[in-house]
């Protein structure tokens, strides 16, 4: 097919007959796509919830050893990006097209901090040992017979919180792109479509986060001191 | 929909269709023409057929000798993996769906395009990436775990690379999942003028509810396969009962993917079929209604019986129950759709043109196929059965003798229009005959193997099966040489072949109302469509005004 | 007059196999799934060819040649679709309930049932008596007694497989998985793995040797069989088990309040859990409460035993489950023989 570049920013596709049938098409997409995302991690929340009902206190013992004024901290951070990104989405729907720029960086801002926080955090768990899978493993508190069921925890920890991670880098990846693009003007208040779902893209990781954050770090926590 | 008509597309030059409207490779390497893209599916597919079917022959020969003796059993192990791994994601799943759906379901809603056309061809390009990564996992060694990887067996005993296989796959599901994605936006957002939901084509609605299944069954299996894939690289334990996890729990992941997989694989072909009956007996398919919404039942119920598949596994006794429940209720649409298919026949005006033939051929191998699911259905006939040969005939009337025959038949049917030449109709009957008679040599005596005791995945087995072993090699080869004549007649047609009126068949289907092939987007003017499907009462033909 | 009828049934169900090439019925449980098959395929055949016929039939009778031109347009009734397939279904169910009661029936041991532990690894099975005896590769069972099978693996997933007596359940690693038979008469069958599980897959064969009653007793008292090298039976090597692990620290073999729930008299007794539940103390709760132990908390207890997962092993568990069956109190004994 031809390259339709020139016509990029009104962009109505030879497909689409109207621009409103266009962007109701893309919403559709991404709403689908979300659903995919909820079956996905919908898989390791099922297995989740099997292993936390057959150990109960060993979960709750392995969930103190996560720091949760710093997981809180981090949980403020993602609900203030999700923030600006809602301003960055009004600013779409109003044409502010240097707002659009301006929102989208200080979501990237703070999605660079989530990560970094999130990167400190995993760091102490590599010092501390608490790897499942190595030989060295230990984790305090528990007796030796418990210590291959507490690897369990931090076997879902690593893989639940290391998806969300790595949903926050495509989403990184995503804003730098919606970034250089609005810089040059590509948005306006007649077709901000990108930017739209974008930000659905990006409250769904957060929606995640929310999930993660108490069943990882809250749940039963008093149980384990 | 409320669009208003309007004819967007120019007129076009003189005889310029998709195929040539651009010739530069690159316009082939990276086509946003859903029919292009079509047809690098269907090419794609088609050398991963050949690939697991060569792979599915030389384990066929193995066991022509009760003894292992062609190739060691860790080969063989590799062999009915990669051809279970190759059949299932890179042939059966994308085969109908991304190959015929991608090129004809735009053109029977009258759509100019697929909804998301880069989308589209990431999705191919995706799909070449995970074949490529499985395939270089064959190069790496294979892996010797069934389809199925069981854990702990592929976490932690076995010898092969299995986790360049799990990240292939994996990366697979991506490409069906937005192949699934892109349907379902299409079928909602781009129908013609006039086209109501009860007016699509059966093969739409089965499309549509096939891709339901993709896009909500593909994510469950790719995080058990991400799941499985950390444990095996990095010896995490969320599976591991050494660990405290459970193996179990991965079966449970795996099959509630995999049972609605069956249905992806199937779905679409008896969508083709739907059209082929209809076409050839010309007459509207006999309880349209009936027919749409079973499929839309399969993809619901399909979820709910994921649990027939874990009866020996020391799952509840009452699970076992209820999910033995659940599975004859999800052969009841099947069984709609197979009644209705021969009650469409009563009173035809009936043809034996070779897509015709396929359909008479996927009617009966699919009725057997399903059948003896139900003795499957049933727990103490199960418990004998289950991972047996049995099992393994059983399927493969369903994909070989349902999907296959569905694929082929769908492949003469479009043949025409895809490509502006005619098939050689003689070869052709020949060629599905041998087909037909192959299929059965090769698959029925594994039913008796199956009820005789042997277990599925040997290599070397005890010397009372023989016979039936080497009648099954028998028919294996048959059926090779039956799928090898398809192949060259229709790369004969190419170049040799009767050039295609735009209705060979006088069908009534929108995708007959452009010229063979058809031009880059689709129609001259836009149609609008006045009646339902399969209207050939009206006048023959030409019940659809050009608007 | 049943002998008579049941002598035909039998005559029947015998040509019936033959037919459908089952292997030999060597099980209580072989006939009666037999039966239910010929029952299912008779329904099915006749299905499938109603279908056959009719669209050869109207294939012949509706070629273009014979009716060239328009075809009519038939909608169909919808209260004949309904009415077909209500009455497919219900054939459906019919078959499902008879599989249910079947399923029931061979899902739960007969009490007196002999017992006998079967270990899977790649690739052999190892079979162990409650007495102390183990067998590797062949299992012995006396003939018209019902067997139960106690199953699990020591590497990866297996499934105990013999065709004569159309029975099938996966040994599951750190899992006790059980089911039953009663073999009819005096002969041997293959044992097979159905589950994929390595190279050696094809070849992890055993058999089951039935032996006339008096031939199983000569068999188990007489020097064919091997003992364990301490000559410790079950019960003996559960005791060191239980001393070995701790378990006696919380858990009482004479009835005296602990911290956990005594031994004595615990299996086969119902236990009431914490979340309200009831269950009989069978072997697969038992095995469930050193795996799982926070699973079903007995109530009245606190959850805090630890997890045995990983740490036992197979034998060692067998042993234990021996151990407080041994416990278990006279009135529980039901129809056992001593």
């Amino acid at each position: 097919m031809a390259d339709h570049a020139h016509a990029e920013t009104l962009a109505l596709r030879v497909q689409f007959d109207t621009a409103e049938q266009q962007k109701d098409a893309s919403t559709l997409g991404m709403w689908i796509f979300l659903i995919t995302e909820i079956m996905f991690f919908g898989g390791m929340f099922a297995a989740y919830t099997v292993y936390r009902t057959w150990y109960p206190t060993v979960f709750a013992v392995a969930s103190t050893s996560l720091n949760a004024p710093i997981g809180a901290a981090n949980t403020c951070i993602l609900l203030f990006s999700s923030f600006t990104m809602v301003m960055a989405v009004r600013a779409g729907q109003l044409g502010q097209q240097r707002m659009i720029v301006f929102f989208l960086v200080l979501t990237l801002l703070f999605g660079f901090a989530f990560l970094g926080v999130k990167a400190v955090e995993w760091k102490e768990k590599f010092d501390e040992h608490h790897i499942p899978g190595q030989a060295e493993f230990h984790l305090e508190g528990l007796p030796a017979t418990q210590q291959a069921t507490a690897q369990l925890f931090f076997s879902l920890y690593f893989a639940m919180t290391g998806l969300h991670a790595a949903h926050m880098v495509i989403g990184a990846g995503i804003l730098i792109f919606l970034i250089v693009h609005a810089r040059k003007g590509r948005y306006s208040a007649d077709y901000y479509t990108p930017v739209d779902v974008a930000g659905l893209y990006w409250h769904f990781v957060d929606i995640i986060w929310i999930f993660l954050f108490p069943l990882l770090y809250l749940i039963d926590r008093h149980l384990g001191k | 929909m409320s669009a208003t008509p309007k004819s967007v597309a120019p007129a076009r030059p003189e005889a310029t269709d998709y195929l040539t409207v651009e010739t530069s490779i690159r316009s082939w390497l990276l086509p946003t023409d859903h029919k292009r893209i079509g047809l690098l599916f269907l090419c794609a597919t088609t050398a991963m057929l050949v690939l697991g079917g060569l792979l599915a022959m030389t384990m066929r020969l193995e066991l022509l000798t009760p003894e292992s003796d062609l190739v060691d059993p860790l080969t063989y192990d590799r062999l009915f993996t990669l051809h279970g791994v190759i059949m299932v994601w890179l042939f059966m799943i994308p085969a109908i769906p991304s190959g015929f759906g991608n090129f004809f379901v735009p053109l029977m809603l009258g759509a100019r395009e697929i909804a998301f056309p880069r989308l589209n061809l990431a999705s191919f390009w995706i799909y070449v990436l995970g074949g490529a990564i499985v395939l270089g996992g064959l190069v790496a060694g294979g892996a010797d775990t069934g389809w199925t990887f069981y854990p702990p067996y592929s976490t932690s005993s076995s010898p092969t690379a299995v986790v360049p296989i799990l990240i292939g796959v994996f990366v697979l599901g991506i490409s069906s999942t937005i192949t699934g994605l892109n349907f379902i936006v299409t079928v909602h957002a781009l129908r013609v003028r006039g086209l109501t939901w009860l007016r699509m084509p059966l093969f739409v609605w089965s499309i549509y509810a096939t891709s339901i299944i993709l896009v909500l069954a593909t994510p469950v299996l790719a995080m058990a396969l991400a799941l499985i894939a950390i444990d095996a690289a990095f010896g995490f334990g969320i599976f591991d009962p050494a660990l405290g996890g459970d193996p179990i729990l991965y079966q449970h992941l795996f099959w509630f993917y995999s049972h609605p997989a069956v249905y992806i694989m199937v779905l679409p072909a008896m969508g083709v079929i739907s059209e082929l009956i209809s076409t050839y007996s010309r007459k509207p398919v006999f309880g349209y209604h009936f027919v749409a919404f079973s499929s839309l039942a399969i993809a619901v119920l399909g979820f709910l019986v994921w649990g027939h598949h874990l009866f020996v596994s020391g799952q509840s006794l009452y699970a076992g129950l209820v999910f033995s429940f659940l599975s004859y209720f999800v052969a009841i649409p099947s069984a709609i759709k197979v009644f209705n298919w021969t009650a469409t026949l009563y009173k035809g005006s009936i043809t034996y043109h070779t897509p015709m033939l396929y359909a008479f051929g996927f009617i009966g191998l699919f009725t057997i196929g399903g059948l003896t699911g139900l003795f499957l259905a049933a727990l103490g006939i199960d418990v004998h059965v289950t991972d047996t040969y049995f099992v393994v005939a059983h399927f493969h009337y369903i994909m070989v003798g349902g999907t296959i025959m569905a694929y082929l038949g769908g492949m003469h049917y479009w043949w025409p229009k895809m490509t502006g030449r005619m098939y050689p109709e003689g070869w052709a009957r020949l060629s599905a005959l041998v087909i037909f008679l192959g299929f059965n040599l090769t698959f029925f005596p594994q039913f008796i193997l199956g009820y005789l005791g042997m277990p599925r995945r040997y290599h070397a087995y005890p010397e009372e099966f023989q016979v039936l072993n080497v009648l099954s090699t028998a028919g294996a080869s048959v059926l090779a040489a039956g799928y090898l004549m398809p192949m060259i007649y229709f790369i004969w047609s190419l170049r040799y072949g009767k050039i295609a009126p735009a209705n060979p068949w006088g069908a009534t289907g929108l995708e007959w109302k452009t010229a063979s092939p058809p031009p880059l987007h689709n129609f001259d003017e836009t149609p609008v469509v006045t009646h339902e499907a399969y209207d050939y009462t009206t006048v023959m033909g030409e019940e659809i005004e050009v608007g | 007059m049943s002998g008579v009828s049941s002598d035909l049934l039998a005559a029947l169900g015998r040509a019936a196999r033959r037919l459908l090439f089952l292997p030999p019925q060597g099980s209580t449980s072989a006939v009666a799934i037999d039966r239910l098959h010929v029952l299912e395929i008779s329904v099915m055949t006749t299905l499938a060819l109603a279908i056959a016929i009719a669209t050869v039939a109207f294939v012949w009778r509706f070629h273009r040649s014979r009716r060239p031109g328009r075809t009519p347009r038939i909608v169909a009734p919808r209260w004949l679709e309904i009415v077909v397939y209500g009455g497919i279904l219900s054939f459906f169910l019919a078959i499902w309930w008879i599989g249910v009661r079947q399923y029931l029936r061979f899902g739960e041991a007969p009490a007196g049932a002999l017992e006998v532990y079967v270990t899977a690894k790649q690739w052999m099975w190892k079979f162990g008596y409650p007495d102390g005896l183990t067998s590797a590769g062949v299992l012995y069972v006396p003939a018209g007694r019902p067997v139960k099978l106690l199953l699990t693996s020591r590497d990866v997933i297996h499934s105990f497989y013999v065709p004569d007596f159309r029975i099938k359940r996966d040994a599951l690693p750190g899992r006790y998985t059980g089911i039953w038979f009663e073999a009819l008469g005096p002969g041997r069958h293959d044992v097979l793995c159905a589950e994929m599980c390595g190279t050696g897959h094809s070849r992890m064969r055993a058999e089951v040797r039935v032996l006339t009653p008096r031939d199983f007793e000569a068999w188990r008292t007489g020097g064919a069989a091997s003992r364990d090298a301490s000559r410790a039976t079950m019960v003996e090597r559960g005791r060191a088990t239980a001393i070995r692990h701790g378990c006696l620290q919380c858990h009482t073999l004479d009835g005296t309040p602990a911290t956990g729930p005594t031994w004595q008299g615990l299996f086969g007794r119902p236990v009431e859990l914490a979340d309200g539940r009831t269950l009989r103390a069978d072997e697969a709760y038992l095995t469930r409460s050193m795996m799982d132990p926070a699973a079903e908390v007995v109530h009245g207890f606190a959850p805090i035993m630890p997890s045995y997962r990983g740490q036992l092993a197979p034998s060692e568990t067998a042993a234990l489950v021996e151990l407080i069956k041994s416990l278990r109190e006279r009135s529980n004994l039901g129809g056992e023989r001593p």
